[in-house]
Parts: structure tokens; sequence; C-alpha cells
């Protein structure tokens, strides 16, 4: 069986302290103030399961020598498109190769194991990248909204430079539904944690857990790492006792920093993991959603040797605490607030125009002259070097990962923004490119001409009437 | 080679409506209130014109599309009608097109008019619009108070100019502005300001506050052209000249090449010295003695000032600080309150502008009267700083 040979994370910026969420709603239930620690990640108004999969996808290549992928599967439940695979959008946001093996994985919250068991069992050589992105939407004031959170993982597995070896995959396949989200409803519905807790992970789990550690003759108690995703706070704990595993072992699912999120989590706890695991250690992966998923790894040498850009570590640190809970409600919907009408201009995406487009709008690429070499964005007919003008000269130039600078920048109070104030401005390549673009995630007094500026893919607009949504490339301030 | 249009077209007759906000007032309105007066300037007949230039310049909020509008409006006698659109250069080049008519030989006797209905939106400042199909998906939704702030960021950053000296400097554009504005019977906003009220009035795209924004109105402006010679057989006399008439329009340079740094006019800087050239101006500072220049934003007059040669690179904070461009001035800048108390009905513009130059030339323009104006410039910025298309047009006295 493959192994993991690279990781990667993303989480959003913005941490939404959980205190004001209790202010906000205590008022009708007092029972909220119990889960008022800490804080939990939330996506920007310009975040989704797409561009943090973006994110965490180019982080886990960040860590890859080699960065051909034979296929990239996206595990979530809350991808934006039914029926448009996302997988693909990812693909092309990466800038990966139109050759390679895409699919969505979706419905249950162990998308994602079940994509990794696939990727693991698969024959194909070459590595293939499981993403799991999750970005769900909850009842303003519920259990769900304090404990969730944003966030999104993605692994390559393949055969060669494994840093984390599968040593056994299981499934117990069982429909218990603790939770579901039926067609047409924006919301889980949910039954009795306690409930939960004893029919459903007390009892499916371990049949999982057995079978995984016999399959591989391994000990529950030689695990080093025991990842059980849950937004219960004690089970992962009950659960190792019950099965014999240290407590030392058992990842904690960060719901004080960052809350669960949903099909991302098992991947998001599992890149945690291998960042601070040590060669040779057991690491137990479960996946909980209409049974279980198990996944036995033991690290290798080079376990050490393989971190991502970012990591966790880095994603974590990389935050900005909110306070206004509003932001967060109308970021995610859940209030009808009052845009104006510059808000209200039709958006529509003019499919053909776009597809024209796509190498510049989701791929990001621009074109390097052949006569003159000037590297310029977008890519047109002509060169744009005055000297130069030369006709159909230009081959395809990635700017995905070029740093740039600000040029000129400004915050518009007048235009529609759902954040106002809009941040944009000219941003001027180091390699020689220039274009106007939106800043996002600014900081008020953190931007200037001269600032250095990284890109991003994001949600540049909504179309409500159509259920569409636009994403491009926007520039974020680096710290 | 080209001659020019140095002295070849001179203005008949000019009309402006009342600038404001409009409620009560179609389009149709507009327009006609503009042309009696103009009929009536110029002493001649409707059935007199032989062709007409339109210039309307956001069709979804204004009239629609095409000639008819107009030629409906003022029932002109079935003569060739052309609607043109260049932003907020529309008004200039709906003249441009009258100028060159009478110029080529075409027709005797040509009308430009210039109309926009802003105040249908149903909110402040330029109507929210598209920008084509495929710039609407990558470009920043910026507004155009946004996309002239950044203006102010690259002059700082290539000056390195202190935030708050420019800050004050822009204030006294408009503080400027809103003095001679004040004396004016046509303009929109009619009142004075004071530099603090400027600077500390709230942002709407950083560093532009609401009084370094332009009024937004509506209204209409014409002129109807001939050649000197029909002009002196009608009995005319003081005749205005078009000396020059320029146009520069951005070719993606500026949005694409690095060696546009942000902090000027490209096209500004063109389409002046070409104007110059064309009516054989070597020294702006000392020959152009007036300017309506595209304060749109005050940092736009500020740095058009420098763009167009009027002021020294880097010098312009200094110069309007120190009252360079004040009705008292060495070169008044806005002397009839500017886009500032006018506002900008963008179609109109470019004609309300010259139509100042015209009355100060003619020695009519009351209050506001100029000792000695000779040469006036008008400047008009259509599009955004990085991408846009400048008229210049310069009027004096005819010979």
């Amino acid at each position: 069986m493959k192994g993991i040979t690279a990781y990667g994370v993303y989480l959003p910026r913005l941490r939404l302290n959980r205190q004001a969420m209790v202010e906000a709603n205590a008022w009708f239930d007092s029972s909220l103030k119990g889960l008022g620690k800490g804080e939990r990640s939330i996506c920007n108004w310009d975040e989704d399961t797409i561009t943090m999969a973006v994110e965490a996808g180019i982080d886990c290549l960040s860590a890859l020598q080699d960065k051909s992928l034979s296929g990239l599967n996206l595990a979530s439940t809350t991808a934006p498109f039914a029926d448009r695979q996302n997988s693909v959008l990812v693909a092309e946001a990466m800038n990966l190769n139109s050759q390679i093996r895409t699919m969505d994985i979706g419905s249950s919250q162990r998308a994602a194991t079940s994509a990794l068991i696939a990727g693991l069992e698969s024959a194909r050589p070459g590595n293939e990248m499981i993403i799991a992105s999750e970005h769900r939407r909850t009842k303003a004031g519920s259990r769900a909204e304090m404990l969730w959170g944003d966030g999104a993982a993605a692994l390559t597995v393949g055969d060669d430079e494994v840093i984390a070896q599968c040593l056994a995959v299981a499934t117990n396949a069982v429909d218990f539904v603790d939770h579901y989200r039926g067609e047409g409803s924006d919301f889980d519905y949910d039954w009795e944690e306690r409930w939960i807790r004893d029919e459903g992970f007390m009892k499916i789990v371990p049949e999982a857990v057995s079978a995984v550690l016999e399959s591989a003759g391994r000990l529950a108690a030689e695990i080093d790492h025991f990842i059980l995703p849950t937004d219960q706070a004690r089970t992962p704990a009950a659960l190792a006792k019950q099965l014999g595993i240290s407590p030392d072992a058992v990842v904690d699912n960060q719901i004080a920093s960052v809350g669960v999120a949903g099909a991302a989590q098992p991947l998001i706890l599992l890149a945690k993991a291998l960042e601070s695991a040590l060669p040779g250690q057991l690491i137990l992966l479960l996946g909980f959603g209409q049974g279980c998923d198990a996944i036995l790894f033991q690290t290798t040498d080079r376990i050490e040797r393989c971190r991502p850009d970012r990591g966790l570590s880095g994603v974590l640190n990389n935050r900005r605490e909110e306070t206004n809970y509003h932001k967060f409600l109308s970021f995610n919907n859940l209030v009808e607030r009052d845009i104006g009408k510059r808000g209200e201009v039709d958006k529509q995406t003019f499919l053909s125009g776009f597809n024209r487009r796509k190498d510049l709008l989701t791929g990001f690429i621009g074109g390097k002259c052949r006569a003159c070499g000037t590297v310029q964005i977008p890519r047109e007919k002509y060169c744009v070097n005055p000297e130069c003008q030369a006709l159909d000269s230009q081959d395809n130039f990635s700017f995905y990962n070029q740093p740039g600078t600000v040029l000129t920048w400004t915050a518009d109070r007048l235009t529609f923004d759902w954040s106002p104030p809009a941040y944009f401005g000219m941003v001027q390549f180091e390699c020689g490119g220039k274009l106007m673009m939106d800043f996002t995630e600014v900081e008020e007094g953190t931007i200037d001409s001269g600032s250095r500026v990284s890109v991003h893919f994001r949600i540049r607009q909504f179309d409500a009437q159509r259920g569409f949504r636009k994403y491009f490339w926007k520039a974020v301030v680096e710290s | 080679m080209a001659s020019g249009i140095k002295d070849k077209v001179v203005i008949l007759g000019m009309g402006c409506s009342k600038f404001g906000e409009r409620w009560e007032s179609s389009p149709a309105d507009l327009m006609v209130e503009a042309f009696e007066e103009c009929l009536t300037d110029a002493g001649i007949e409707r059935n007199q014109i032989e062709a007409a230039w339109f210039g309307a310049g956001i069709d979804a909020f204004n009239v629609g599309s095409s000639a008819m509008p107009m030629s409906i409006a003022l029932r002109l006698n079935y003569i060739p009608v052309t609607k043109v659109e260049n932003m907020c250069a529309t008004g200039t080049e709906a003249f441009r097109g009258a100028v060159y008519a009478v110029a080529s030989g075409a027709c005797d006797i040509a009308l430009a008019l210039g109309v926009e209905k802003l105040k249908d939106t149903g909110y402040g400042g330029l109507p929210q619009r598209t920008r084509g199909v495929e710039n609407d998906m990558y470009w920043p939704n910026l507004s155009a108070p946004g996309a002239f702030a950044q203006l102010a960021s690259g002059y700082r950053a290539k000056h390195k100019v202190n935030g708050d000296d420019l800050k004050r400097a822009m204030a006294h554009v408009s503080v400027k502005s809103h003095a001679n504005g004040a004396k004016n019977p046509k303009a929109h906003l009619q009142r004075e300001i004071t530099e603090e009220q400027a600077i500390n009035a709230p942002f709407i795209a950083e560093p532009i506050g609401l009084f370094d924004c332009c009024g937004v109105s509506d209204g209409s402006a014409c002129a109807i052209v001939t050649t000197p010679e029909i002009a002196k057989s009608l009995g005319k006399e003081n005749l205005v000249a078009v000396k020059a008439l320029q146009l520069a329009v951005s070719n993606g340079t500026e949005s694409g090449h690095a060696s546009w740094d942000g902090s000027y006019l490209k096209t500004t800087r063109i389409a002046s010295q070409r104007a110059y050239d064309e009516a054989g101006i070597r020294r702006p500072k000392e020959e152009i003695t007036m300017t309506e220049v595209h304060d749109c934003f005050s940092i736009t007059e500020l740095v058009t000032m420098e763009d167009l040669q009027l002021a020294d690179e880097g010098k312009g904070v200094k110069d309007v600080l120190d009252g360079a461009f004040d009705a008292e001035g060495s070169n008044p800048c806005q002397i009839d309150g500017g886009l500032k108390c006018f506002g900008h009905p963008i179609g109109a513009s470019g004609l309300r502008m010259l139509y100042e130059n015209y009355l100060q030339l003619q020695g009519r323009a009351g209050a506001r009267q100029l000792s000695d104006p000779r040469l006036g410039l008008n400047h008009n910025l259509g599009g955004f700083p990085h991408q846009n298309i400048c008229s210049i047009s310069i009027v004096g006295p005819y010979g």
C-alpha cells in the first residue's frame, strides 16, 4: 500500500472570539455560556471551500520536490457547486495540468478518509492529492456554530519518498444517522449528543479500530497519535481508554483554537500529527460518519525533512481576532444586510467570456514575451512593452506564486464590498508584471506603497440571482 | 504635413443649462435649456445647423443609445447627428466632431451638445456600471474616488510628500473652487467651504474625503461652431477661436508596464504637449491664462497642473498652497467653480468648461470675470489614472 508523501494545511486568518458569540446569543440559550472559551476560525466573506482547498493544496505542493500529480480529489460536504466539478476548479487554480484524474467526494463526515483510503489503495503510479475543505453554515446561536470552524488540509499519497507508510485500512459502514443535511437544506439536523456518543462512537469506532489493528498486526497500546475527529470534547479520550490507547496519544481536536472543520477535520488533525511526529511512530486516523474509516500509518525517517511552507503551526499563528459576531453572520449570509443600491448591480458571469479568460481568472496566468522578455498580465495579443509590441509573442507565465509590492492603493468606502472599505491598488510584481488588484485581509494602517504582497485565490463576487460565484486572485500584504 | 486646427474654426454661440440636482428635468429638458441659450447667442435659426455631434456618457441612466434622443429633443431638421461617448472626455469629443466637420469644409455650421442625467440612479456618486464582460470578471470593483485616490498614494510615494501636506493642498484646491463657484449662478454648489471642513470631512476613498470629490449633477452644455469668415459675415465680433484640440488615449502601458509609477497622468502629458505644439505655445505657464481642468477629485487637479507643465514636477503641493491657481493667482484654475461646484454630468462637462472660457474671453463672466484672459485651456480625463482618455482644448481670441 502507498503512503503519505506530503501534507499542507489552511485555516482562515479570521478567528471569531467565542465570548462575543456568547454575548450575542446567551439571552436565548444560556447553555452556550459553557462553550464560550477560545476562538474559532471563520472564513472571510471571500473565502469558501474552494479557496481554502487551493491554499491547502499549494501548501502541500510546497513540500514536494516533484510537483507533478496524477490526481486531485476534493472531499467536502460544502462544495459550492453541486454540478460543476469543484476539484477541477481547484486543480486549475493550482496550475495543475489537465491530464490528472479529478473527483469530488462528499455526503459524509468521513468523505476525506474514504478518499484517502481510495488513494492509498490505488494502483496508479505517481502522487495523488487529496484535499479536504469545509465551510459549514450553522444556525445562529447553535452549539454547532460555537464548536465548528472552517479549514482545509491536503495530502499527497504515493509510493516514493513516503513520510508515513500506510500499514492497513478498515471501514465499518453503518447508516447511523447522528445528523444529516437533506436536499435543499442549508443546515444540519442532529440528535442528542449523549446518544451519539453511546450508540455511535463507542460502538461503531471500536469495530473499525480492531479491524485495522488486526490487519496490521499491531496493538492499540503501540499507537502514538490517535485521531478521532469530533466536536465532542471528551469522547476521544473515552474511546482511547476503552480501546487501550494511551491517553497521551489522543490528538486534540483544537476546539479551543480553531473549531471542528467537518469533513476537513481528519486531514487537518493528521497534518497536525505529522508535524509533530517522530520517525517510526504509529498514527491511527479515524473518520466518523455513517460508520467509521480507520487508517493506520507509520512514519518514516523522511518525516522530519518534509515540511510544508506553512503547515498547521504556520496557519495557526497567522491569525486575526474578530470580535464582531454580526460580521460573521453577514459573511455567512445568516442575516439579510442592507447592501445598498451599489450592491444590487447584476453580477452575471458570461460563461463564454469566462472561458476565454480562464487562464487569467483561475490560473492567474499572464505572458512572457519571447521577443523582449517582458512579463505581463493579462496576456494580450500585442506585448505591453511600448518598445516591443510584438504580436502573439507571449508564452504562458504563472503569477500565482509571484511576490509583488504595492505601487498605489486606497480604501474605497463608496463602492460596494461585503467588508468595507474595499482595498485595491496597483501591484508591481517582482518578475515585472503589473496589475490593479483587490487586496484582502487588510488591517487598517498596515498597507502603503512599497508593502510586500503575495497573491491568493479568493471569491470575487456572488451572483445570488443565478447561484454562481466568481473567483479571482487577490493580494495579501505580508506581515 | 497637417497644419492643425488653430484659428480654422470659431465659436458662434454657446449655451449651458443650470447644473444641479435637476429632479424635475429630463435629459431633453436639459438639452433644450442649453440649446435655446446657444441658438440665441449664435443668432441663427435651427435650420442653419448642418450637422451635429451628441455627447452622452452613460447610456443606461441617461437617454439611451444613438443620436436620436438629441435629434428628437431639439427637433433637428433630419441632419446628420453623431452620438459620441468617450467617458469624461465625451463633451470635448462632441465639440471635436463639430469643429473638424467645419474645418474640413464638409459643412458651414455645426452643433456640439453634451448632456448627462446622473441623478436618476437613486444614490450618490456616479452610477455603478459594467466595464465590459471580461473586465468585470477581474477588475477591482473600484469607484471613481477609489480609482483616483490611488493617484495620491502614487504621488506621495514618488515625491516623498508628507500625507498631511498633500491633504492640505488637496483641501486648498477644493476651497478655491468653492470660492469661485459661489460667484456662479449656474453652478450646482454655490457656497464657500473652509480648509478645516475639507480636511475633516469623512473619507470616501483614502485620502479622498467628501470635499475632495466633485459634485454629481445633471446638466447640459452646447456650442455652435463655424468658420471665422461666416462668423464675421453674421456680424460677430470678439471671435473666440479654437487653437488646439487634442486627445490621448491610454494603450495599456500605464496599467501593465513597469515604466509607469502611478504618480502622474501620462495621457495628460502627451495630449497637452501636442496641444501646445498645435497652438504654437512655447511657455505654457506664461501663455495659458486660465484653465478648466478635470477636477473630478482634488488630487487629480493638483497632479494635472504638473502634467500640463503649469507647475513643476513635484512642486504642485507648494504651488497650490501658494495660491498660484486661485482666482487672483498667476494661473487661475476653475474660475467658474470647476467640476467641484458644477458637478460632472459626464457628457456635458467638456462643453461646460469651454463655455466658461468663451464667456471669459468675451468679457461676459460677470462677478468672476478675469482681468486679462487670453488663452484658455480645458482638460478632461475620462477613466482612471492607469487607463484613461485625456482631451485638451485650447481657445483664444481669433487671429
